[in-house]
């Protein structure tokens, strides 16, 4: 395993993507930043450009505006680069399934590392959650970012 | 031989090497004293080695607009600058036989300028990059650097003038070693205050953090910058963190002096407060706008500054 990727598993940095989620998720997602769960301790930092990020948070189930923008910050991502699925939605779409503006669910477009279900997550869990992607890296040994797929 | 010993110099002590790791493991105490302010744990002790090494490991992308060349080159030009900024303040500290060929003693005015470049690597690195937010950056960093270099200047004019006009960094700490600290006159307690400030702004820290202002531009300068050009701009910093403190300590607080453990004890213990006075003044402030940061460098700092310059003339 590369000295780099063991050094990844040891500090992500996180970039927070809302894919239009009711922002329950994205509360909480900021509730695990606060000196309260502490994810330094893990060597997390919130990011604010894309290009920093080693883990993008996606929440929120992703409609069809949102799509072609959320493949364009993964492409913008410098590689390698985790997926974690926050909330019930980012999951598996949730209660919006069915819904006339929702496509297909996160994980047919790009590869998700972690899901984290709930509805919304605790912060723990996120917090779990991308400890647990960093783990998936260290498990692979090496990871092969898939390419991003056609922007329409 | 010489010629070897000036490289193992540059290289490894007190050059690169050196001060990159202590750089590194400095940044972590900032990280650790603001956890431990914000009544966290903070980070383990080798976080600012992980983040170096993992940055190495990622992809570098070149922006399609910008101009690869300049924006590549900038964090080089930045990590040398203070490499060498390094190795001047040490050459007086150490005193070696081995660099002695080289005829050079350390020069404050040099000092100066290889502690601007890192700023203006920053603004080049910036605007190379052709993202608005990078080039907003740049500017802001570029108004920065006016407001706080002609405070920084005034202020270490004041130990030039103490030490009887000298601009060798070597007969300025062996005139403290004689004297006293300059800071123990009452130009010398000025002119630090007023420094202090102007050191907060060249590394960028709260509140003159507005060059890299997350919540208003994203990242600043770094905005486009990722894998190991952006692992160099970190290493940049935090060599920035353990040279311009000390820059302070040698100009202002009868250097530093590994003679004895007494000795090494009070010298790491002045860096080491200087540090801490910096981090907790991070820690208690909020971002200042880029008007407000220019006029109060041109107020407070001046003018304290200013009065320092005149009191050591006097002889106070």
């Amino acid at each position: 395993m590369k000295l780099t990727l063991k050094a990844l598993a040891k500090s992500p940095w996180v970039y927070h993507l809302s894919t239009g989620s009711c922002n329950n998720c994205d509360i909480e997602v900021l509730d695990a930043l606060t000196p309260r769960f502490d994810i330094e301790r893990f060597g997390c930092v919130l990011v604010g450009s894309a290009r920093h990020a080693d883990v993008l948070l996606v929440c929120g189930s992703m409609n069809r505006k949102t799509i072609p923008r959320v493949l364009e910050i993964y492409g913008q991502c410098a590689k390698p680069c985790l997926v974690v699925a926050v909330g019930g939605c980012a999951c598996s779409r949730g209660m919006f399934k069915d819904s006339y503006n929702v496509g297909d669910p996160l994980d047919s477009y790009l590869p998700v590392h972690a899901y984290v279900p709930g509805c919304p997550p605790k912060p723990e869990a996120i917090i779990l959650g991308v400890v647990k992607a960093a783990e998936v890296l260290k498990k692979l040994g090496k990871d092969k970012p898939a390419d991003p797929p056609e922007v329409e | 031989m010489s010629l070897i010993w000036i490289i193992i110099a540059v290289l490894i002590f007190p050059g690169l090497l050196f001060t990159g790791v202590v750089g590194l493991l400095m940044s972590w105490v900032d990280r650790k004293v603001t956890a431990r302010v914000q009544w966290r744990v903070g980070p383990p002790l080798f976080q600012p080695f992980y983040d170096f090494v993992k940055l190495l490991g990622k992809e570098t992308i070149l922006p399609k607009e910008g101009n690869p060349f300049v924006f590549l080159l900038a964090p080089v030009a930045g990590v040398a600058a203070v490499t060498v900024a390094s190795l001047i303040l040490w050459i007086p500290i150490l005193d070696w036989k081995a660099l002695a060929p080289l005829g050079f003693s350390g020069d404050i005015i040099l000092v100066i300028y290889l502690l601007t470049i890192p700023s203006l690597c920053v603004i080049l690195g910036g605007a190379s990059s052709g993202n608005p937010l990078s080039s907003l950056g740049s500017s802001r960093e570029m108004k920065l650097v006016l407001a706080y270099e002609l405070p920084f200047i005034l202020a270490i004019v004041v130990p030039i003038i103490q030490s009887g006009g000298q601009l060798r960094l070597d007969s300025l700490v062996a005139f403290q070693e004689a004297n006293g600290a300059v800071a123990l006159k009452l130009s010398g307690v000025l002119a630090l205050i007023a420094a202090i400030p102007c050191i907060q702004a060249k590394l960028t820290l709260v509140p003159f953090d507005i060059p890299e202002a997350e919540t208003e531009i994203i990242a600043g300068p770094y905005t486009d910058y990722s894998g190991p050009p952006f692992a160099l701009f970190k290493l940049m910093r935090a060599m920035l963190l353990f040279v311009a403190p000390m820059t302070l300590v040698i100009f202002f607080c009868g250097a530093m002096n590994f003679d004895g453990i007494m000795n090494s004890v009070l010298s790491v213990l002045k860096y080491v407060g200087l540090l801490v006075l910096i981090t907790v003044i991070r820690n208690t402030n909020p971002r200042l706008r880029i008007d407000q940061a220019m006029k109060f460098f041109w107020t407070i700092p001046l003018l304290l500054a200013l009065g320092g310059v005149i009191l050591a003339l006097i002889g106070l």
